[in-house]
């Protein structure tokens, strides 16, 4: 969000002023009376607040209150604004562009510069393509003071903001690599009246990755916006996103289980429409007890008709997630209550496969192939709507 | 033949102490392999007890550095499974040894980390594969990386594929023909190895008759590919692409899978392919069925 990449560009130097954060249109006007004109801006994670009626401008501290009671609760792009930004007013003279980022393509590091227009950037790559430039940058190398002025040069900037915007590429050059950035993003960055130049909205997103190296980053996590049963799942550890459909889905690979969805989406249009409840990936292991945490936390959803477990067993044998399932239905017990459709293939799927036989489970049905079992689990959650 | 992996590649694994080095370290001895030591610089100069594929016990060195372990084995390929933390020392050290094929397994790198060993592979004669990827396997000579060698056979496919699972999937589907290579090249935004670069090895190769490219949504990959294909592949092509249900802005699992605006996704990719004249199964059953018509026909 945007105060939180301001808190960064602050952190190692970058030209900005960071403005204060208000829960509540009270803490919006006592924000407003210490600082005079100002706006009032939606913080949440997606672009296009402004069209939304996210940022307003206010001239008095009542007209601050006013605009934050509008905005605080406003849905933006599906996601509610919990807290919004009281920056000072700038009188802007002139408005820029620009970003670092990874060009997964070019497998590098790459800036993008326009001395034209700041926050129609969009449009102006489209009608003016030249005025954008594009800077490949090593990954060995980096940006120091020379390629710094390189890109100043490169960008057009004004002669007489030649300096402050050397300063500013090499402190947002530090942003990008000393917080593990995939994009730093300014936009858009402003002449100010005085020839000033200033970070006036930014944009910055991590790698998660390298949450390691930086365990403050947690702190950016919106726990208010995230779903319930997302965060659920991220505390015991699931990879699990929330999606909308009726067919609960466990597998094991990223790549397997949103193949999962896929072939479930394709059956669902033969079974009402039905599509895929949620991506939920177990990993390698698969053990009664991650299994468990999984048909827990999808049982939890209350969309969900049925469930598709689809495992191929790779360095896991069958057996293993045979009995991580049996292990799962005794943990939950009662609580488990929705039909179970699974597939099960690979290292050692006989035994696997005779496990579940031999437990012969109400609710659970075996389906040999993961065409037939997506067929299955679609039709029985057609069947229970 | 098959490509970057044969009979005669002697492997070292970096990390072979670990708990993932030591369990693959044995599975890929198994599949015959020939696994000659590891490196570990803290527990250099002793040695890890496993059976060969014949169930012979051996026991394999522990070396201090990548450059010393090749010097006493000639190793020309090494696995790595370090820690996140430490994987892009790793892999400079590799690189610096001069290590003809590099196999980063290690999930969740850092990817400014992989970023820098990618620069520092220019003007460098290794070839890295990953990270966080299932490895490389050309059945019946050697395993560098984790797929399970008992899928399937030596035969005429080679498959290239961002995703692991998907690789076993393939593998599992068209068991009963066989694979020259299966190349798993990982699903990070940054990798070593990419879909072109198999392809072009694939296409080279006198043992490939035809060739499975799996991908998945995010990035311009599989786009590129497609291009690659038109102007440079005579070989039949069949492609898959997980994802198409996928909703737009959210990550799912793969740093690298995430469709943000129109760029990117299955659909795209599918089209792209297409074009290409490459044959896209919807299903990974359905392409299966579309390579098996292709080997059918010959």
């Amino acid at each position: 969000m945007e105060y939180q990449a301001k808190e960064l560009f602050a952190k190692h130097g970058v030209a900005v002023t960071a403005g204060e954060v208000a829960t509540t249109p009270e803490e919006a006007q006592a924000a407003a009376e210490r600082m005079g004109t100002c706006v009032v801006k939606a913080q949440v994670k997606a672009g296009g607040r402004g069209k939304a009626g996210g940022v307003k401008l206010a001239k008095t501290p009542e007209e601050a209150r006013q605009h934050a009671e509008a905005i605080l609760g406003m849905e933006i792009k599906g996601l509610t604004v919990h807290r919004v930004l009281i920056a000072p007013a700038a009188s802007i003279e002139e408005e820029y562009y620009f970003s670092f980022l990874l060009d997964r393509a070019n497998r590098r590091y790459l800036c993008i510069a326009s001395v034209e227009g700041g926050v129609e950037i969009e449009e102006v790559a489209k009608t003016n393509p030249d005025a954008v430039k594009q800077i490949a940058i090593d990954p060995g190398t980096g940006v120091d003071e020379a390629k710094a002025r390189e890109i100043v040069a490169e960008a057009g900037f004004p002669d007489v903001l030649t300096d402050q915007a050397v300063a500013m590429v090499q402190s947002l050059w530090t942003v990008f690599t000393e917080e593990d950035a995939t994009l730093v993003e300014v936009n858009p960055l402003a002449r100010l009246a005085g020839d000033t130049l200033e970070a006036l909205d930014g944009k910055v997103s991590l790698d998660d990755n390298a949450d390691f190296r930086h365990p403050e980053h947690a702190s950016f996590t919106d726990e208010a916006a995230a779903d319930p049963l997302e965060a659920k799942a991220k505390e015991k550890g699931l990879n699990y996103v929330k999606l909308d459909g009726a067919v609960g889905i466990i597998g094991n690979g990223a790549g397997l289980v949103m193949s999962t969805l896929d072939v479930v989406a394709y059956a669902g249009e033969a079974h009402g429409g039905v599509t895929p409840a949620n991506f939920l990936d177990i990993g390698g292991g698969a053990s009664a007890q991650v299994m468990a945490d999984g048909l827990d936390v999808i049982l939890g959803d209350e969309q969900v008709k049925s469930v598709f477990v689809n495992v191929f067993g790779g360095i896991t044998s069958c057996d293993a997630v045979a009995n991580g399932i049996v292990g799962a239905l005794d943990i939950l017990g009662d609580d488990a209550t929705k039909p179970l459709v699974v597939r099960l293939d690979g290292n050692n799927v006989e035994e696997g496969r005779r496990i579940l036989d031999e437990r012969n489970h109400p609710l659970v049905t075996l389906v040999e192939t993961m065409d037939g079992a997506a067929d299955k689990a679609a039709e029985l959650a057609h069947a229970a709507k | 033949m098959s490509i970057f992996l044969n009979s005669g590649s002697t492997v070292i694994v970096q990390g072979i102490t670990g708990g993932e080095g030591t369990k693959h370290t044995a599975l890929m001895l198994k599949a015959g392999t020939n696994v000659v030591g590891g490196v570990n610089a803290r527990k250099a100069g002793t040695t890890v007890s496993h059976k060969d594929a014949d169930g012979n016990d051996v026991e394999l060195p522990v070396f201090g550095s990548v450059a010393e372990a090749m010097k006493e084995t000639g190793a020309d390929v090494s696995v790595a499974f370090v820690p996140p933390a430490f994987t892009k020392d790793a892999c400079i050290e590799a690189i610096d040894a001069g290590i003809g094929l590099l196999v980063v397994i290690t999930e969740g790198v850092p990817v400014q980390d992989t970023a820098e060993v990618f620069a520092y592979l220019d003007g460098n004669s290794t070839r890295m594969i990953g990270p966080n990827c299932p490895g490389i396997i050309t059945p019946g000579e050697a395993l560098a990386g984790i797929t399970p060698a008992t899928i399937a056979g030596k035969g005429p496919v080679g498959l290239v594929s961002k995703s692991g699972t998907l690789t076993y999937q393939m593998m599992f589907e068209l068991r009963d023909f066989g694979f020259s290579t299966a190349i798993g090249i990982g699903g990070d935004p940054v990798i070593g190895t990419t879909h072109i670069d198999a392809l072009a090895a694939f296409e080279a190769d006198p043992d490939t008759e035809a060739i499975v490219m799996i991908g998945e949504i995010g990035g311009d990959a599989e786009e590129r590919a497609a291009d690659y294909i038109k102007a440079n592949v005579t070989k039949p092509v069949v492609g898959y692409v997980a994802g198409f249900t996928a909703p737009e802005g959210k990550t799912m699992g793969h740093a690298g899978a995430i469709v943000s605006g129109s760029s990117g996704t299955a659909q795209a990719k599918k089209e792209a392919l297409e074009a290409a004249g490459v044959k896209v199964g919807k299903t990974p059953s359905e392409t299966a069925s579309l390579m098996r018509e292709i080997l059918q026909s010959r």
